[in-house]
């Protein structure tokens, strides 16, 4: 039966992340955002909490490790850890995006291993902080051409890291860093496998770390592979290069991790347009929602415009993280929730910041930082390009060699 | 087989190019066409009712049958259920067989075929709406049900949707609001085999019009309200003989009345707009004309007239969904067939990723309108997601119409390619106010 509200089983869990977003999250993010790469020790704490509701149920998950698609038992209809871990990433980015992204055992990394990862590895890894590095000096969205190369030593069994990798969410505090490499160049895609290497590995060195536009309670590093051995259990997914299966193995991945980003998006918009609503409530200025647009003030009909926007992102995350759920092949909805959500954070905070003046763009208040954070949710999990690329080739049935 | 194959659109472009030249003479539609749009410029008010029916009261129940909410399990779920499923895929083949072959010559004719009206009743529209005791189809409220036949409707003609649908929004009003004795009145007629022409009529003529504040008056005299002033895109205005119009009730707020086109005083003129010409849409007069107190709906209850508004503009949502849908069904063959500089034109960026905006924020008005239908039929508040969806449908949903026209460039602006009529109907949908509801 067609229902687009939230699952009632999750209005618990909503309630408890806003609790979080508005008590731990507000208050230290200006903190955070001047104190670039000062590590909010605050988190600690927090992350022991979000463990524990990760650990209270199946179907009450809410983190990064929500991904794991498990085949549902029952004919019925799920609603489960890949829509609580939407929902609760919205409410804590409504919070700040920046400190979400720094949260302990929350990477990006953590939802590789639970998306890939076989029941060993799961069980080795557990309770680990995962951070993510694909991206190179050359090699950004266009990941089939990476460089970092992986190969096989068969006396010690291990695979021998080299490369260079930047853009590393969380990649200076994480304990393991899932890598991606490729066994052989000329095979191209198929070749690319993802490798967990440990932090304390000595041939991970970390060259520096980035100064950014937003999100600055997040460390972004960037690391050189030199001669980085890393165990063969260590692989995550088949060690055979299978020209036929192609990315499918690594690129699994974006289908579940491309929703939550999507709700990165949708809460930090819905942070936005909350504040504006009410700054421009101060000023005298109402949505209402009967009279037509053209009735209302230029700008409380750019407001109800911002709002659709966001209805739209959100049902469009929701739906894609519904049919994760459901064991439903969701690579087009993925993309869609990401693109739009994407484009509609940005579009939303830049606009709202105009709206506000000089209390939107000063420092005094959130929205200003919010419009520099938002860009980043257009740019990594795939840019606002790629979406669109990957949306129009399942749409028009092409290759990635007809449609570049 | 190819995508363009396997798609409509190779079919549609075929016919297109039939009705262009040969279809159109054949069936003789040409004539009538050239005549309808000469008799709507050159023709001034006549009087409304020319198909005239009396309506007499049924054996009355006791109380109003109501659809009772549907029920909420409280998940999330895009999935319909058995029977809508059932409707969206009979309404879907019925709108690709019959609407949109005949889309291009109503809109020529600023008509509807009688006999696809017919066709369309004996799918049972109007009883989708209307309780089970009543000779209706359903037990609980259905608004998500009629979102998904008016989609699947509009996917084959928006026009023809909207002629199609006008009746059978009377009948879901009647479910919704009227009383015994206008249940008893009005509705065996609609869910019988002969369906009245019927439509809501909420707009009027002038710029930035607020449904809220309709300047036609109902003044109270006896046991009569006497209505006067003027009611714009009507749809089958001339052949309606059931009106459900918007008047404002002196000295209290908004009502909406039962209006019999027989009654004296109304003149109705055929005003053809931009696009959804196939709705025969007409401009009514009013001046003096008597109706019962009875006539009046949900005794003037302003709750209900605002419920009213909001429902029709999710109808206008379900119809752009649906003609989004099919201006995407469209282009996606013809960018693959259309070749220029030595490959498809899809295989270049800037087609391509116009397409993928397509989709985008098509599923975005879908997804924001069923959740308004879902909300309406559980008994939630729905206002603000109505308002949400129209934004969404009015402003993407015109975007969409463009960008159809856009990918097929020059061949777009013609009339051999749906997509220019799309283009026309799409910019209804943040016009009208009334006209459908679900």
């Amino acid at each position: 039966m067609i229902n687009l509200e939230i699952p009632k089983k999750f209005v618990p869990l909503v309630a408890q992340a806003n609790q979080v977003a508005k008590e731990v999250f507000r208050p230290i993010s200006r903190k955070y955002d001047e104190a670039e790469h000062t590590y909010p020790k605050e988190l600690d704490m927090l992350a022991a909490l979000i463990d524990g509701m990760n650990d209270g149920s199946e179907t009450d998950g809410a983190g990064a490790a929500g991904v794991r698609r498990t085949r549902g038992s029952d004919d019925g209809v799920r609603n489960g850890s890949n829509m609580s871990t939407a929902l609760s990433i919205m409410e804590l980015c409504w919070g700040d995006v920046g400190l979400l992204l720094s949260m302990p055992r929350q990477g990006l990394g953590n939802s590789a291993i639970a998306s890939v990862a076989n029941d060993e590895q799961l069980a080795r890894f557990d309770g680990m902080w995962a951070a993510m590095a694909i991206t190179e000096p050359e090699a950004g969205s266009d990941s089939a051409a990476i460089r970092t190369t992986a190969v096989l030593d068969e006396s010690s069994g291990d695979y021998i890291l080299n490369g260079e990798k930047i853009f590393v969410t969380s990649g200076d505090r994480a304990d393991l860093i899932v890598v991606w490499a490729t066994l052989d160049r000329a095979v191209g895609r198929a070749a690319i496998k993802s490798f967990v290497v440990e932090r304390d590995n000595p041939g991970l060195q970390l060259e520096r770390l980035e100064h950014k536009l937003g999100i600055r309670a997040s460390d972004t590093a960037d690391f050189r592979l030199v001669n980085c051995r890393v165990p063969k259990k260590n692989l995550l997914g088949s060690p055979t290069v299978d020209v036929k299966g192609g990315f499918g193995g690594v690129m699994q991945t974006f289908d579940n991790t491309r929703p939550l980003v999507a709700a990165m998006a949708v809460g930090l918009t819905r942070a936005c347009l909350e504040e504006t609503r009410r700054l421009l409530g101060e000023a005298g200025v109402e949505v209402d929602h009967d009279a037509p647009a053209a009735l209302q003030s230029a700008a409380a009909a750019e407001l109800l415009g911002m709002e659709a926007d966001y209805e739209a992102a959100r049902l469009l995350t929701l739906q894609a993280a519904w049919m994760a759920d459901n064991d439903k092949p969701n690579s087009l909805q993925a993309s869609m929730a990401k693109a739009k959500a994407g484009r509609t954070c940005v579009e939303v905070a830049i606009g709202c910041v105009r709206l506000c003046g000089s209390l939107g763009y000063g420092r005094e208040l959130l929205l200003e930082k919010w419009a520099r954070d938002a860009k980043i949710l257009d740019l990594f999990e795939g840019t606002q390009q790629i979406q669109l690329l990957i949306i129009a080739r399942q749409l028009l049935g092409k290759s990635s060699a007809e449609l570049r | 087989m190819s995508v363009a194959e396997r798609s409509m659109g190779l079919g549609l472009r075929a016919l297109g190019r039939l009705a262009g030249s040969e279809l159109v003479d054949r069936v003789g539609a040409r004539k009538p066409a050239e005549r309808a749009l000469y008799r709507a410029t050159r023709e001034g008010f006549r009087a409304a009712g020319a198909s005239a029916r009396t309506f007499k009261a049924a054996q009355q129940r006791k109380e109003p049958a109501r659809l009772k909410p549907a029920a909420d399990r409280g998940l999330f779920d895009l999935t319909p259920s058995d029977e809508q499923q059932m409707i969206q895929e009979s309404f879907r083949a019925f709108a690709a067989e019959r609407l949109r072959p005949a889309a291009l010559a109503a809109d020529g004719a600023c008509a509807a075929p009688a006999e696809l009206l017919e066709q369309v009743g004996e799918l049972g529209l109007t009883m989708l709406g209307v309780p089970e005791e009543l000779g209706g189809a359903v037990s609980e409220r259905s608004t998500l049900t009629a979102v998904l036949a008016t989609e699947a409707l509009a996917h084959g003609d928006m026009g023809l949707a909207l002629a199609a649908l006008a009746p059978a929004s009377v009948a879901s009003a009647l479910s919704l609001w009227g009383d015994v004795e206008q249940q008893a009145t009005y509705l065996p007629a609609l869910v019988g085999e002969d369906i009245p022409a019927a439509a809501l009529a909420l707009h009027e003529p002038r710029a930035l019009f607020d449904p809220r504040k309709p300047a036609t008056t109902a003044r109270r005299d006896g046991a009569d309200y006497v209505l006067d002033g003027a009611k714009s895109l009507v749809p089958l205005a001339e052949r309606a003989s059931l009106l459900i119009l918007g008047a404002q009730i002196e000295g209290r707020g908004p009502g909406l009345f039962l209006l019999e086109t027989g009654s004296a005083g109304m003149l109705v003129k055929p005003t053809p707009g931009m696009g959804v010409r196939a709705a025969g849409s007409g401009e009514l007069r009013l001046k003096d004309v008597r109706v019962p107190a009875g006539a009046l709906l949900a005794d003037g209850d302003p709750v209900v007239y605002a419920e009213c508004v909001r429902r029709a503009r999710l109808g206008w949502c379900a119809l752009a969904v649906g003609t989004a849908q099919a201006v995407l069904d469209y282009v996606i063959p013809y960018v693959n067939d259309r070749v220029a500089f030595g490959e498809p034109i899809s295989h270049r960026q800037a087609v391509a990723f116009a397409v993928s905006d397509i989709a985008i924020e098509l599923e975005g008005m879908r997804l924001a309108t069923l959740r308004a239908a879902s909300r309406a039929d559980s008994g939630r508040t729905f206002a603000a997601e109505v308002a949400l969806a129209r934004s969404l449908c009015a402003q993407k949903g015109a975007r969409i119409g463009s960008e159809g026209v856009q990918l097929l460039g020059g061949h777009g602006y013609v009339t051999e390619h749906p997509v220019e009529r799309w283009y026309r109907d799409l910019q209804a949908v943040g016009v009208y106010e009334g006209a459908l509801l679900v």
